[in-house]
């Protein structure tokens, strides 16, 4: 086990969610229910992985929890306290968590050198030393030595430098989480591991933490604590990462699992079409009309088949540790075949 | 007779900065009815190889070598025949299969274009047929001729994608980043249409892809580049089990075996980045990122060379006889 694993969890809640509802208004008049009863607590210094396909809702999460999005119902706490949706109190907070998304290139302003898009976050927020903040923030992102990539422009260097440029920004405000939309996707192959390594060693040595939202489970596997997995607005599954990809419970899961490239033997299951519409969101359990185990007949013959399409599973709770390790994290997962419905 | 081959293809851009040789030497095989994989980091000149097939590099660019299309030199074509062979015998599927659509015709109008074009004896009529075919081949109910664009999803337009390169029956099929923009259920599922299509149509497959993992499930053969150069090749299965090249391992480990202990908590990669293909480093070009490298590396000029029955590698570190 690693030492990250050894370690007992702090029990300090650093940003909880609470039965969270975005929705948004279609085109054609429906409501799209994009994040539809999510519960997360994350824990100090612990990384998660929020994976699902396209379109489940974990970008939505996401940009609520960093309150770019405001919910319908449910809210978002920060060290406790309820996120207030004014300019003043959402700039305070978005100094404490902090944005790295996919593409490095599309980050940076093509016409700010290196130096100007770190400081850019210090002197929004008047905080003093802007020089040897942004020294320290960049050579933390491991662009050693600091000044000579002060004056470098985001052309001059390679895809990873960009994105540990794109770090260095985030690094600069001394954040207390910092949120990663798909941070390596757009990365080659061999910078991708690098990228990663550097998220471990923040966490280490600043004690952040990371939300990294994803549909590689690969990356889940390399980094993660803990997993959860959405699909189509909610929480299907989560659970200490081990758990739950070499055990998972809930079928989408499996799917996701056997469709990486890298599991040979394993046989693939391949949902047939895409995730559907979030205005228009299946009866019972959402996954029922993709379901591997409904299209099998094995929620039949464990007869709750009639649960699946007219039953809606609960909604998991936070996932709270019962002791002091990550291991002991509670591994749950919405299906009618894992927790038999009430009238089963 | 293969249904492309490439002998000792080069191909150099000329910008005002000096020349930048971004293929250097590919010699590569394609048989009817195979799909073979390139793999490679951006910059790798994966693209720029398969331009080189149909000659879509810019004018001022230089090549050398051959490319044979079912054992005719494309670099010896006339245009007329440049232009028949095009989409006739060799057709291209695109990375942005989202911006590669016409968003004001109908799906069905962007796919008898082709047909009529190139096929003299063609009527509308026989043509609406074909492509009612080719759309049941991707897995599309024909209806969809009346489609937009816009109404189609992304997985279902890299599916038109595909169904368009099919239109005049090429004898090669080159899939440039096929599944790069699409979500990992929908990867899964195009990638097995393409096998699928390549047995049965028992038509050639290149298939580009920066992601190894993606080809390695899917081809017959692949081939990695780096730096304009081909440094490994080996059956698919083969180089996935017992990769030889310092580079090949590397971009292996990059993506994590889920349940495999000594990934968790330690992501591997490889310091420093591919190199810019203008300014390349002496002997090896991969020798200042390897893990392996020697003061030999910096001096040879490292070729392919056959290190098992079925493995080429280019490194002077991987013996004779180091693949069974």
């Amino acid at each position: 086990m690693s030492a990250a694993a050894e370690e007992s969890l702090s029990t300090e809640m650093v940003v909880e969610v609470d039965d969270l509802h975005v929705t948004f208004s279609g085109r054609e008049g429906g409501t799209a229910r994009a994040v539809d009863g999510v519960n997360l607590a994350i824990r100090k210094g612990e990384i998660i992985a929020l994976v699902g396909e396209s379109g489940c809702g974990k970008t939505t999460l996401a940009r609520t929890i960093l309150g770019l999005e405001k919910p319908a119902s449910g809210e978002v706490r920060f060290h406790g306290e309820p996120l207030e949706y004014t300019g003043r109190a959402l700039k305070r907070y978005r100094k404490n968590v902090q944005l790295v998304l996919q593409d490095p290139t599309g980050s940076l302003n093509p016409r700010h050198s290196v130096y100007e898009a770190v400081a850019e976050g210090p002197r929004t927020h008047g905080m003093v030393d802007e020089a040897g903040r942004v020294a320290r923030a960049l050579s933390m992102a491991g662009l050693r030595p600091p000044e000579r990539f002060f004056l470098r422009y985001p052309h001059e260097l390679s895809g990873g430098q960009r994105q540990r440029v794109v770090i260095a920004g985030a690094l600069a405000l001394d954040p207390d989480v910092i949120i990663a939309d798909e941070p390596v996707s757009s990365l080659d192959a061999s910078v991708r591991g690098e990228i990663l390594a550097l998220m471990l060693k923040l966490r280490e040595e600043l004690g952040l933490t990371l939300l990294v939202v994803t549909h590689d489970l690969g990356l889940a596997w390399n980094i993660a604590d803990r997993i959860v997995v959405m699909y189509l607005g909610r929480v299907v599954e989560q659970g200490p990462t081990e758990d739950v990809l070499s055990n998972p419970q809930h079928p989408y899961t499996r799917a996701l699992l056997s469709v990486v490239p890298e599991m040979h033997g394993v046989e693939q299951i391949v949902l047939s079409g895409e995730t559907p519409d979030p205005t228009n969101i299946p009866s019972g359990c959402r996954f029922h009309p993709r379901c591997q185990e409904v299209r099998d007949g094995v929620a039949e013959e464990a007869g709750v088949l009639a649960a699946c399409s007219t039953i809606i599973p609960a909604i998991l709770p936070p996932s709270i540790p019962i002791g002091a390790n990550v291991a002991d994290l509670s591994h749950e997962a919405a299906c009618h075949l894992v927790v038999p419905p009430p009238s089963a | 007779m293969a249904a492309l081959e490439m002998r000792d293809v080069s191909l150099t851009y000329h910008p005002a900065e000096g020349p930048v040789p971004a293929v250097r030497g590919v010699d590569l095989v394609v048989n009817a009815g195979e799909v073979v994989g390139v793999a490679g980091e951006s910059g790798c000149g994966k693209s720029t190889l398969i331009s080189t097939v149909l000659r879509l590099y810019p004018k001022s660019a230089t090549v050398e070598g051959e490319v044979l299309v079912d054992g005719e030199n494309v670099f010896d074509m006339k245009w007329n025949r440049m232009r028949a062979v095009r989409w006739g015998e060799a057709a291209v599927v695109f990375q942005g299969a989202l911006h590669s659509l016409n968003p004001i015709q109908r799906i069905g109008n962007q796919l008898t274009e082709p047909i009529l074009l190139h096929d003299k004896n063609a009527t509308e009529a026989s043509a609406a047929k074909k492509v009612r075919e080719l759309l049941e081949q991707v897995g599309l109910p024909a209806r969809h001729a009346n489609a937009y664009p816009h109404q189609l999803s992304g997985g279902q337009k890299q599916r038109i994608m595909i169904a368009l390169a099919l239109t005049c029956d090429p004898s090669v099929l080159l899939c440039d980043e096929p599944t790069t923009a699409l979500d990992v259920m929908v990867q899964a599922q195009i990638l097995d249409l393409l096998k699928g299509i390549a047995r049965e149509r028992s038509m050639g497959m290149l298939i580009i892809s920066h992601d190894l993992s993606v080809l390695a499930s899917n081809c017959d053969r692949i081939a990695i580049m780096y730096a304009g150069r081909v440094v490994e090749q080996g059956i698919a299965g083969e180089l996935f089990a017992q990769p030889a090249h310092p580079y090949t391992r590397a971009l292996m480990g990059a993506f994590p075996t889920i349940g495999d202990v000594e990934s968790r908590y330690s992501p591997s990669g490889l310091a420093g980045d591919p190199p810019f293909p203008g300014d390349l480093p002496s002997g090896c070009s991969f020798h200042p990122r390897c893990p392996i490298a020697t003061d030999e590396c910096a001096d040879a000029d490292v070729v392919l060379k056959d290190v098992g029955p079925s493995r080429r590698v280019a490194c002077i570190h991987v013996e004779q006889g180091a693949v069974v």
